[in-house]
């Protein structure tokens, strides 16, 4: 800030001072000059203490009198002049300052500086999102709801200052800068020792692979994500080591298939990814027969890709089915129509996908669809999350957020780095295994989307476990998933997964024994994530919950139950 | 030549000019110092100290500073000469203008570095 904006201020006050300075120096000056006379009549001039007096109070037009004595004409003649004079200079002064105040650049100048002063007095871990859109939006929000800090970089203005205006729990400074110069990033707060991690989540392909590329070079410890929306530019981003690169079509993809295959794996995978606190979401399963795919694009391509892997029948309709390459077979025409839809043997087919970039035509297949066939599993593409009321109206079984599917995905890699190993383990148990999971978790979650988050057994986070540790007294995982009023009563989680030296277990049993170094995932609502800790930094509440005593706290009560106690003198507080 | 140059460097030497004459004479004896000098003393040191803000560099910014002792001193020279001589009513005896004179001296010394600062400058600058 002082780098910037004092000099600034400096610089444009230079002219209005040397005025005032001038026309006050000229009015004292003048003032001691002009003859005057005491009121005995004898001839007497003004010094300079009270020409200064008298023309600090002429000048902002205050006017105490003509004091010590009466003025000459002489001196009135130059007291006049000089209020012209002096008055006018303070105009110009103040005039000066608030142009000043007014211009943009010295504005732009005084945000950039609180700004980076905000950034620089971050003293907790902090991500810098790259890109304010859709996805960027909800990551920003989902990251404030954990009271985590995050920075914001856009070039858009409008970006900005929406994110201004956005009710958000903890302050998001936002810069309007372009991320794809690498001293905008810096300022952002690239190289800060609190910087956790960059998320690219701009809509340029380009200049996301030039945020990671940037990132790994000038900070290369810390996490980046990156979002790619082909495969090529997917395959670019992560060649250089970027920690995770998300393909909003390709998860969907992905996900599309596992719900068709096994549901209750894909309900699993939804929910502990899903963006907490929001509604948790039950959907019906998509069906496995015929599907229609209206828009051969990223998506369309992505999905025809998965389902023809599993040997599920797709028919593609297309409006240019030369020009984007389709499979020949491929319909022409939009699918607004009844008759390409028809064309394409919607009577038949159990599902459609409306895949096209285009919302206002998104929604007219899937109206056309349901009137045709009222029983059609409909799928639709929301290209914009303004969109959404107007899809929710239309029916859709299965809704394509990209801007949703990548916020939830970036957020497991950020909150949870076990989770995508859990899932991938998840996924190869039989489906009775996951289908117990899945009630598991519907019955903890009560209707929200649970939080998902890694515990580590260290020093730092569970302080209390490892001074019972090092007494050799074992610490069992029930003993820290139980309410710490009452360690009958479980908290609402689940232990997913423990790793201890390389190998993860899936869900460790409540006997299983803690040791230092372990990670446990593990979801759950945030009320447990909150008391969980409890037993973690206070031993007396850790001793309560492994034997199910309670000691007394203060001297006081300590002394009491010595004198009353059942059974005996109370044990000093272990510490 | 640069007419801003000029302008710059003739306030900061007329500010170490006239705090020199008002600095010269008897050190304790007022009839040896004007208070019309002083007042043009002070000014100009204003003016000067004025023309150096926003400068960034390493001696602008020494400049600046020189330039700031020197108003502070001159502008506590003032005070003692108002309060002496209008509220405290002792009139300009010679420990009054011997304490007067001699931060004006102070001023001097500030002056003269700034003014060799600006020499230094000057003939590092490359042709």
């Amino acid at each position: 800030m002082t780098n910037a904006v004092v000099p600034l201020i400096l610089r444009r006050m230079r002219m209005p001072l040397l005025v005032l300075i001038s026309a006050y120096a000229i009015a004292v000056v003048g003032l001691t000059l002009m003859p005057g006379q005491t009121p005995d009549g004898e001839p007497w001039r003004m010094d300079f203490f009270h020409a200064f007096y008298v023309v600090t109070y002429t000048a902002p037009t205050i006017g105490f009198g003509e004091i010590p004595y009466e003025f000459t004409g002489a001196q009135r003649l130059w007291v006049t002049f000089s209020i012209y004079l002096t008055v006018l200079s303070w105009l110009y002064a103040v005039g000066t300052i608030i142009a000043l105040i007014q211009d943009p650049s010295f504005r732009g100048a005084m945000k950039r500086g609180r700004l980076r002063r905000a950034v620089r007095q971050m003293s907790e871990p902090f991500y810098i999102v790259c890109g304010y859109g859709d996805t960027g939006g909800l990551l920003v929000r989902a990251l404030t709801e954990h009271r985590r800090r995050a920075v914001v970089v856009d070039h858009r203005e409008s970006a900005i200052h929406s994110l201004e205006l956005r009710d958000l729990k903890v302050h998001v400074p936002g810069f309007h800068l372009d991320a794809e110069h690498p001293e905008n990033l810096d300022t952002a707060g690239l190289r800060h020792r609190w910087c956790a991690g960059i998320i690219a989540v701009t809509d340029s392909d380009h200049a996301n692979l030039k945020v990671a590329l940037t990132s790994k070079l000038l900070n290369p410890g810390m996490t980046v994500v990156a979002r790619s929306q082909t495969a090529a530019g997917a395959a670019n981003i992560a060649s250089f080591g970027t920690d995770s690169v998300v393909n909003a079509y390709d998860a969907f993809a992905d996900r599309l298939v596992l719900a068709i295959r096994t549901p209750d794996m894909h309900r699993i995978l939804d929910w502990l990814t899903g963006i907490p606190a929001t509604p948790l979401r039950e959907r019906p399963q998509p069906p496995a027969g015929t599907w229609i795919i209206c828009g051969y694009g990223r998506l369309g391509r992505a999905v025809c890709r998965d389902l023809a892997r599993q040997g599920i029948r797709t028919v593609l309709v297309d409006e240019d089915p030369v020009g984007n390459g389709c499979p020949p077979d491929t319909i022409p025409g939009k699918g607004t129509e009844a008759h390409t839809l028809r064309a394409a043997g919607i009577d038949r087919a159990s599902a459609l996908l409306a895949a096209t970039d285009d919302d206002a035509d998104n929604l007219s297949i899937v109206m056309t669809a349901r009137q045709i066939n009222d029983t059609i599993y409909l799928a639709a593409r929301e290209n914009e999350l303004s969109s959404k009321p107007l899809y929710q109206e239309a029916g859709i079984d299965l809704l394509v957020e990209p801007s949703y599917i990548l916020a939830s995905r970036i957020l497991s890699v950020l909150n949870a780095p076990l989770l995508e190993d859990f899932l991938a383990q998840a996924r190869a148990r039989d489906k009775d295994w996951q289908h117990r999971l899945m009630g598991h978790i519907r019955a903890v979650a009560c209707g929200t989307t649970p939080e998902t988050w890694t515990l580590r057994v260290s020093r730092n986070r569970a302080p209390a476990v490892l001074r019972a540790l090092d007494r050799d007294r074992p610490v069992t995982l029930a003993g820290i998933t139980h309410h710490p009023r009452d360690r009958r009563r479980p908290l609402d989680c689940i232990a997913l997964a423990l790793v201890r030296e390389g190998e993860m277990t899936l869900l460790p049993g409540p006997e299983t024994a803690l040791a230092s170094g372990d990670r446990i995932l593990f979801c759950g609502s945030s009320r447990a994530l909150g008391l969980m800790r409890v037993p973690l930094q206070h031993d007396r509440n850790l001793h309560y919950m492994l034997t199910g005593e309670s000691h007394p706290d203060s001297g006081i009560w300590r002394f009491l139950a010595r004198r009353h106690g059942p059974d005996g003198p109370a044990p000093t507080r272990p510490r | 030549m640069n007419l801003e140059k000029v302008v710059f460097g003739f306030f900061i030497l007329l500010a170490l000019t006239l705090n020199f004459g008002f600095f010269l004479g008897e050190f304790d004896n007022p009839a040896h110092h004007d208070v019309y000098e002083f007042f043009a003393a002070l000014v100009v040191s204003l003016i000067a100290t004025v023309l150096k803000f926003g400068e960034r560099t390493q001696i602008g910014a020494v400049l600046l500073a020189a330039s700031l002792v020197a108003d502070l001193q001159l502008i506590a020279a003032a005070l003692v000469w108002g309060i002496a001589v209008h509220v405290a009513d002792t009139g300009l005896t010679p420990s009054v203008m011997a304490s007067i004179v001699s931060l004006s001296g102070g001023a001097l010394l500030a002056n003269l570095v700034s003014a060799t600062l600006l020499v230094v400058e000057t003939s590092s600058l490359q042709r």
